[in-house]
């Protein structure tokens, strides 16, 4: 594992992506395939289940280290990250010489660990602790705690294998869709030229819109080249029908079938080789539901009749990537959209697969006010896509624009800090906010960016200096300053003491020039969450 | 005999305090960065060779008593002594004796001898104050020789890789440990003013710092792999701009936390501090035998809290202004 932990080091310790990138390709290069099936893995994000838990790794790091507990977990909210937390404590400095094992034995000994007694884990961990550095261990940690964020991009992979194997990127992409398991798989199956043909259930890699900066007149020249597409909240999807088998994926490449029973049926209606794109939404009588209605749906892990009749889904489709078994990813919008709405118009299929409505405006001034009132319109923007346009991959500069309607915003008191994790490790960044409730302050949301680093450098000093309380990394500070947060949508909410769930809540500014009292009242959120929703 | 004070620790019997954050008569400074030596006292005491660095900040004009290491004055019955913190050059403990009444208040200090500064000396005491800035076991810091060791390798390998060597550490104190054990001629180590000018102000004290001030009419075209040294300030300023292409490393005990390496986003952290580690801490409160410890300047609560617990001392935490944090080093010094 040590030449792993040596790229992990390299790649973490650079800020170019471009050395990330470089760093990678040598491992590939060095690395015996059984490691870098493993790398590949744990590097885009498809990280093994954690064999232990995370509270019996800190009672054995105590053990080991000889320290009570709770200066464990003090540390642990310095430092943000209970992998790293622990390669401290336990690390030897000095570089005692571990044997190497290699990585995929290291990861195969941890998966054996499920089901090993609670003393053979407990041994096994602090064995190797007591043998690694603390660099090794930090990684053995992370293998174990999972989450490897170490800010390489899950393109910047693919990028690196696709050069090792002098490949298209395109197809490194698509094989590395979804949740494959390491263990079953070898460099040759994920990646030699035939072992595309048994993975029916593979989705395309989704191509994403570029939000727009600034307005469309500017540059994006004659409207009448573009679709212009609502912009609906819900969870973007590929639907697959391949072998008379339904898949449904999401964008964040998780295989969501079962969420989804309303979508089983299509096998029957559409022909084998279909795959579409969509945006998967709450659609009743006609119009989309809020969004906090299928997260309620989608928590549930037994779909019970009334919740299925409560929350119906529907897609709205806007792309077609695969028809009748071909590729078409090339294809011109124009014609892909064509085709798609010939398959769906299909009297079965109406209250389940809807075609994505074009709002046609002549002017980019009209696009600009359709943008400006696009809650009325039951959306949160606009969709620009050029009508030529083919099926990228990934976030593209170009064809694709998304433009979002102003965030709605409401004036809220800090009344918590708490220190961040990751980058902010050790800062107070981490923020809760209250509206007022008569002369009381009742929290509404938690927001974690939207400042600069200035800013935050600027509050962290403040919060030390106007701490009332500590509880745990928690602290309570005079109620005081007032912040503009923005949120893209809200809900009603029993879990919260205002009574509202904010949706996307971040800091838009600071009120520097508003006293506490200035800030906005519970009242005012209910006003706003009766106005979106009548 | 001692209070902590609005303005800071203070003595009354003596009428002096130490390290004040606000103006006063009297102050004893324990060392010459700046969360400790304030501008606007009256008169200052210090050790003899932070005199010069307390004149370069605080003003040529202020009136400075100095003392050497272990040499005892008197003020109104109080026996007063500095003895040293092993922190920067001239950092003093400050040890008072009252009627049989010992209190020593340590300033910043570090027990690992850094070859530069006179090494920490535990002062036997009743009561002892300290600081906890690095006071928690996830801060565990390698002995000097290995951190050298890599910065050695680091900047030849920049060098061998035609690459420039941006090595950033607080001007007073860090930057002279670095050029001490840079194994680099004198030709191609260059200063930064600020890290010139406490050189110079050292240089009155008898030390010799290798290094070239990089001034006005410096060219860049002599620069080849070399090593440059410069303070936090110019982590993202254009002045960087002039020495590529380079890497950049911050030499900081904070460096020890990933999530603080990655913020600086620089290419290389290395662990180095003036401070105490973990370990540190422990051995120097146990070797003071000290019955009451007063705890400031970091993580208080929570290595009071430590001693308590493990060594049954009777610990006590202390708020201070300045709670130590990475982002703020450019004005402290950590």
């Amino acid at each position: 594992m040590r030449y792993f932990t040596e790229i992990f080091q390299a790649i973490d310790a650079s800020t170019k992506t471009n050395d990330k990138i470089t760093a990678l390709i040598e491992y590939f290069r060095k690395a015996e395939d059984l490691d870098k099936v493993w790398a590949i893995a744990i590097l885009t994000g498809n990280k093994p289940k954690r064999p232990v838990k995370a509270t019996d790794l800190r009672l054995w790091a105590s053990e080991i280290a000889d320290l009570p507990l709770w200066i464990i977990e003090e540390s642990y909210y310095v430092v943000g990250d209970l992998a790293e937390t622990l390669s401290h404590i336990v690390g030897n400095s000095d570089a005692v010489k571990q044997e190497e094992i290699p990585l995929h034995v290291v990861v195969t000994q941890l998966k054996d660990l499920f089901t090993a007694s609670i003393e053979e884990k407990r041994e096994f961990i602090q064995a190797f602790w007591r043998k690694g550095n603390k660099d090794e261990n930090f990684v053995f940690n992370k293998l174990i705690t999972g989450n490897f964020r170490i800010g390489l991009s899950k393109q910047s992979v693919i990028k690196a294998l696709a050069i090792y194997l002098e490949r298209e990127e395109k197809e490194i992409a698509h094989r590395l869709m979804g949740k494959w398991n390491p263990a079953k798989e070898t460099m040759e199956s994920l990646f030699s030229e035939d072992s595309l043909v048994s993975k029916d259930y593979l989705p395309y890699p989704f191509f994403l819109a570029y939000p727009l900066e600034e307005a469309p007149s500017a540059f994006l020249g004659n409207i009448d080249d573009w679709f212009l597409e609502k912009k609906y909240d819900g969870i973007r999807g590929q639907i697959i029908v391949r072998n008379s088998q339904v898949y449904v994926w999401s964008r964040g490449e998780e295989l969501l079938t079962d969420k989804f029973p309303e979508f089983h049926i299509l096998h029957m209606h559409l022909p084998d080789g279909t795959v579409i794109d969509g945006e998967i939404i709450p659609w009743k009588e006609g119009a989309p539901l809020p969004f906090g209605i299928m997260q309620t749906r989608i928590g549930r892990k037994n779909l019970s009749a009334k919740s299925l009749a409560e929350a119906p889904l529907v897609m709205v489709c806007y792309d077609l990537m695969e028809y009748e078994g071909v590729d078409i990813r090339h294809w011109p919008l124009s014609e892909r959209r064509k085709k798609l709405l010939e398959l769906i118009n299909q009297e079965a299929l109406q209250v389940l697969l809807i075609p994505s409505p074009l709002v046609e405006l002549d002017t980019w001034e009209d696009v600009a006010h359709f943008r400006r009132n696009a809650r009325e319109e039951f959306c949160e923007g606009l969709m620009i896509k050029r009508k030529s346009s083919p099926y990228e991959t990934g976030r593209r500069r170009g064809n694709w624009w998304k433009w979002k309607t102003d965030p709605m915003t409401i004036d809220g008191v800090l009344i918590y800090a708490q220190s961040g994790s990751g980058r902010r490790a050790n800062l107070l960044t981490d923020y809760t906010f209250a509206v007022w409730d008569g002369d009381l302050l009742v929290p509404f949301a938690k927001a974690y960016s939207g400042l600069t680093d200035k800013e935050i450098l600027k509050l962290d000093k403040w919060v030390r200096r106007n701490t009332l309380e500590k509880f745990g990394p928690v602290r309570s500070v005079k109620a005081e300053l007032v912040f503009e947060i923005a949120f893209e949508g809200i809900n009603k909410s029993t879990r919260h003491k205002s009574g509202v769930a904010l949706r996307f809540p971040r800091i838009a500014r600071w009120r520097e020039d508003k006293p506490a009292i200035e800030a906005n009242t519970k009242e005012d959120l209910v006003a706003i969450l009766n106005s979106i929703q009548q | 005999m001692i209070q902590f004070k609005p303005e800071g620790i203070y003595c009354p019997q003596a009428d002096v305090y130490i390290d004040p954050w606000l103006p006063v008569n009297k102050a004893i400074i324990t060392h010459g960065h700046s969360d400790h030596a304030r501008p606007g006292h009256k008169e200052y005491l210090c050790h003899t060779l932070s005199k010069e660095i307390l004149k370069l900040r605080l003003g040529q004009d202020i009136s400075v008593q100095t003392l050497a290491y272990n040499e005892a004055i008197s003020i109104n019955g109080v026996k007063i002594s500095l003895h040293p913190a092993g922190h920067i050059i001239g950092s003093a403990q400050v040890r008072l004796e009252y009627r049989g009444e010992v209190w020593v208040i340590s300033g910043d200090y570090k027990v690992l001898n850094d070859g530069v500064s006179a090494p920490f000396e535990a002062v036997k005491c009743n009561s002892f104050v300290t600081e906890s800035t690095f006071g928690l076991p996830i801060y565990d810091f390698d002995p000097f020789e290995k951190i050298y060791a890599d910065m050695n390798n680091w900047w030849q390998n920049n060098s061998k890789d035609g690459f420039n060597s941006v090595i950033i550490g607080y001007s007073l104190g860090k930057a002279q440990n670095i050029l001490q054990h840079l194994q680099a001629s004198d030709t191609r180590i260059y200063l930064h003013g600020a890290v010139a000018n406490i050189n110079d102000a050292l240089r009155l004290s008898g030390f010799d710092f290798k290094g070239e001030r990089l001034g006005e009419a410096f060219d860049r075209k002599k620069l080849n792999g070399d090593i440059i040294i410069a303070p936090m300030s110019v982590i993202g300023s254009p002045w960087l701009r002039k020495f590529l292409p380079y890497r950049i490393a911050v030499c900081s005990g904070w460096m020890t936390l990933r999530g603080a390496r990655r913020r600086y986003g620089v290419d290389k952290g290395f662990v180095l501090s003036d401070h105490c580690d973990f370990k540190q801490l422990n051995y120097a409160i146990k070797e003071t035998g000290a019955e009451n410890i007063y705890v400031t300047h970091g993580y208080q609560s929570i290595y009071a809290k430590w001693l308590r617990e493990s060594y049954g001392l009777n610990a006590i935490e202390i708020k201070t202004m300045f709670e130590p944090n990475p982002l703020e080093e450019i004005e402290e010094g950590l």
